[in-house]
């Protein structure tokens, strides 16, 4: 923290308890970090427990991944990598007052995004119209060997499922964050919620890298 | 400081009376308004906890259940009110007692910031810990809950009630507490004091550091297990269920790695308010600032991975076990230090025995003995023997409520005259406290003494060898309850009627003592620059208005 920065008067984006601008960055920052690992442990539970049912019934874990469709996740998993590659041009295009820029790659980043949760709703219907669903809605007069497909299904929603809300959540995020750029209040001195929301969107994205291989690709 | 600028400021505004009416409450983004919105809460929460407790007491004070001939409850009633009882003091009460109420209103003070580094998120921790309150109450009133506050499969899977409901209220605490946790460790990292580095920094900033740490990494996982047993109940998942594939002991050990940490949640800031009094009272600088500090992050780190002592006959592998016991001795070692640490502060100092200093004595003895038993439960072969008896009661009510719930009495009393600007009455201070202390040791060490001999916890029924300590628990549980009747009825009253308190009335040396009482909306009128270690009482303290 440095007490020598000048203090600017009538900043709207300093609040009043910083000194600095950096400071306040730093400080959101650090916040944004935090959060994000609290977002790494809430999924730490869903990947324990998935680990240890799938040790539990390596069979019903590799049956029941079969009925996945790697090619779709494969795309899925591309477009994601696509959409933090934009994410990030655009955080670089705010920090160097390129208004326009900054504009196409957060609405490039959006449509990914919407792209992921297209295909991820055809996953779901296929998979609702095969009977393959979590817990005790689960068709097992259909798929009855080996037992325990259910549980790997539960998994695989569930963690899709929260996965798709950080996508939801994400997308409103961006949203604001674009309307923001479009009314200008972004500059070089001052994108903190772009850099956040890119941090976010980041995160979002590293652990459908790990749900990727870990639903999709079983041996 | 500089003293030449402070003269001309009209001392009788401050936080409270800035601005007016309800509303200016509850939009507020002072920390200190938010830290005394969560002090009203969390001490309705105590009072609602604690008649639960009473309703306990009452209950087992004979094998038939009656006063004066009349059944007081039911087995079933029974059940749901220990767990409430449970519930409401732990996620309620305990856990957002020191960070939230107290932490709130004097860690940016400590700092010497104008606030917390995320304000508006502040306010909504609040809102989040209301919210969860109201989803208590109604789990309550729709049908009340009878797991025990740990939720254990396979019995939270299949028994009627308001579980869910309950569930996700814990859940939206969480947040409350994630939320609180974040704030305090932005807070600490950018917004000190200048010339305020790591280690001049109060002990009780350590201590709410290293708390918000644990806050943040543990409680995501508690999130995700409930929501867990939540979708078990709903849609049979098959993940905790047995009967459909799952595993019961895997609740436990997510339940547990998050709860074990919340221990420390609990404890942690009653040591920091421990680290502040004594050094005031004893008018001395702290013995072994580092160690103590350090100690706090090593109480947070080792926490986290002595889930498993929990677990010791839930059928864990013998190696698991034994690697959780030998880690569950290691925590001893930074709790040590810390006590020995205020001893040796304490020795050859001044001591005054003030309310807060009067129960921070308390706090001494009686965490010593809630951790020495800890020792006991820690240890293999005992465990065995005494695992769901009274002794483990016995052993965690003296670390929750003789260690965390005494330092928040004294904390509160301590601060109050910052808080409110008056001085509480000493001599009815001073009754209280020394009541408590009597009225927790009658109800408690009698709950030791029943669980060596094998009374079972969460038992409606016991044995007519055991009436005459049940009665006598009972007996101290009026003497603790009249005690704290005594601290509040004193507190209240001095909002009234209690003489103005100066700056400075314990002549502490931390930041918050160099405001006015009740400080200004913006904490200080100039920025303080910090030029002197924490506790040092070689020079006199200087205060930003000379207000006597």
């Amino acid at each position: 923290m440095s007490s020598t920065a000048v203090h600017t008067e009538h900043d709207p984006t300093l609040q009043h308890h910083f000194a600095t601008r950096e400071q306040q960055f730093d400080a959101s920052k650090i916040g944004m970090w935090l959060f994000l690992a609290t977002e790494i442990l809430l999924f730490g539970g869903l990947f324990v427990g998935y680990g240890l049912m799938q040790s539990k019934y390596p069979e019903a874990w590799v049956a029941a991944h079969h009925h996945l469709q790697r090619s779709l996740g494969a795309a899925n998993t591309i477009v994601l990598l696509v959409s933090s590659f934009t994410m990030v041009l655009g955080v670089w295009a705010a920090s160097q007052n390129k208004r326009k820029m900054l504009i196409v790659c957060l609405i490039l980043t959006l449509l990914c995004a919407g792209i992921f949760l297209g295909v991820k709703y055809f996953e779901y219907a296929h998979k609702y119209h095969d009977g393959l669903l979590p817990g005790m809605f689960f068709d097992t007069k259909a798929h009855p060997e080996p037992a325990h497909q259910n549980i790997f299904f539960s998994f695989y929603f569930m963690m899709t499922g929260l996965h798709g809300l950080h996508i939801l959540g994400g997308m409103g995020a961006i949203t604001w964050v674009l309307i923001g750029a479009i009314k200008g209040r972004f500059h070089s001195n001052y994108y903190t919620p772009v850099d956040l929301v890119g941090l976010y969107w980041h995160l979002v994205d590293l652990i459908w890298i790990y749900l990727f291989p870990l639903l999709y690709l079983i041996q | 400081m500089s003293l030449a600028s402070a003269t001309h400021h009209d001392a009788s505004v401050n936080y409270l009376n800035e601005d007016k009416g309800i509303w200016s409450w509850m939009t507020t983004i002072d920390h200190k308004r938010i830290g005394i919105m969560y002090l009203v809460s969390v001490l309705i929460a105590f009072l609602l906890g604690g008649v639960f407790a009473m309703l306990i007491r009452l209950a087992l004070l004979n094998p038939k259940h009656t006063v004066f001939g009349t059944v007081i409850m039911s087995a079933e009633t029974y059940n749901k009110v220990f767990t409430l009882h449970g519930a409401i003091m732990v996620f309620l009460f305990i856990i957002p007692s020191i960070p939230a109420a107290l932490g709130n209103f004097v860690l940016p003070l400590m700092l010497g910031a104008k606030d917390v580094a995320f304000p508006r998120l502040n306010l909504f921790s609040y809102y989040l810990y209301v919210t969860g309150a109201i989803m208590a109450l109604a789990a309550i009133v729709g049908g009340g809950i009878d797991t025990g506050w740990t939720f254990y499969t396979p019995y939270s899977t299949s028994t009627q009630g308001a579980v869910g409901m309950m569930t996700m209220a814990v859940f939206v605490l969480g947040f409350s507490s994630i939320f609180t946790g974040v704030n305090f460790i932005a807070t600490v990292h950018k917004l000190r004091a200048p010339g305020m580095g790591w280690f001049n920094m109060p002990l009780f900033v350590w201590g709410m550091y290293a708390t918000a740490v644990i806050q943040v990494l543990a409680t995501p996982v508690l999130s995700i297990t409930l929501v867990l047993l939540l979708l078990e109940r709903v849609m049979k998942i098959g993940i905790f269920d047995a009967a459909i594939g799952g595993d019961p002991v895997l609740f436990q050990h997510f339940f547990w790695f998050y709860s074990h940490p919340a221990v420390y949640i609990m404890i942690l800031p009653g040591m920091a308010c421990i680290s502040e009094i004594i050094p005031t009272f004893c008018r001395k600088t702290i013995f072994g600032y580092r160690s103590i500090a350090f100690s706090s992050v090593a109480i947070a780190l080792i926490g986290f991975l002595v889930w498993g002592h929990h677990m010791f006959v839930s059928g864990q592998s013998q190696l698991a076990t034994v690697l959780f016991s030998f880690l569950t001795f290691l925590v001893a070692i930074p709790s040590g230090i810390k006590v020995f640490n205020w001893l040796a502060t304490m020795w050859r100092g001044n001591i005054s025995l003030e309310t807060p200093m009067v129960y921070a004595l308390n706090f001494l003895l009686l965490f010593a003995i809630g951790g020495l038993t800890g020792i006991f439960l820690g240890a293999l072969s005992t465990d065995v023997h005494l695992t769901d008896t009274y002794f483990v009661v016995a052993h965690f009510h003296y670390v929750m409520m003789g260690g965390t719930v005494i330092a928040f009495l004294g904390a509160i009393h301590y601060w109050w005259p910052k808080m409110t600007g008056r001085m509480y009455n000493e001599t009815w201070g001073r009754i209280g406290a020394v009541l408590v202390f009597i009225g927790f040791n009658t109800t408690f060490m009698t709950q030791f003494l029943m669980g060596s001999r094998g009374m079972p916890r969460r038992y409606y029924n016991y044995l007519d060898q055991f009436q005459q300590l049940h009665a006598f628990s009972t007996y101290g549980s009026w003497i603790l309850g009249l005690g704290l009747v005594i601290n509040a009825v004193g507190l209240i009253v001095s909002l009234f009627n209690g003489i103005k308190a100066g700056p400075n009335p314990w002549g502490g040396t931390t930041l918050e003592w160099q405001t006015q009482s009740p400080p200004i909306k913006h904490n200080f009128h100039d920025q303080p620059v910090l030029d002197r270690l924490p506790y040092d009482y070689r020079r006199p303290i200087e205060t930003e208005l000379e207000v006597k």
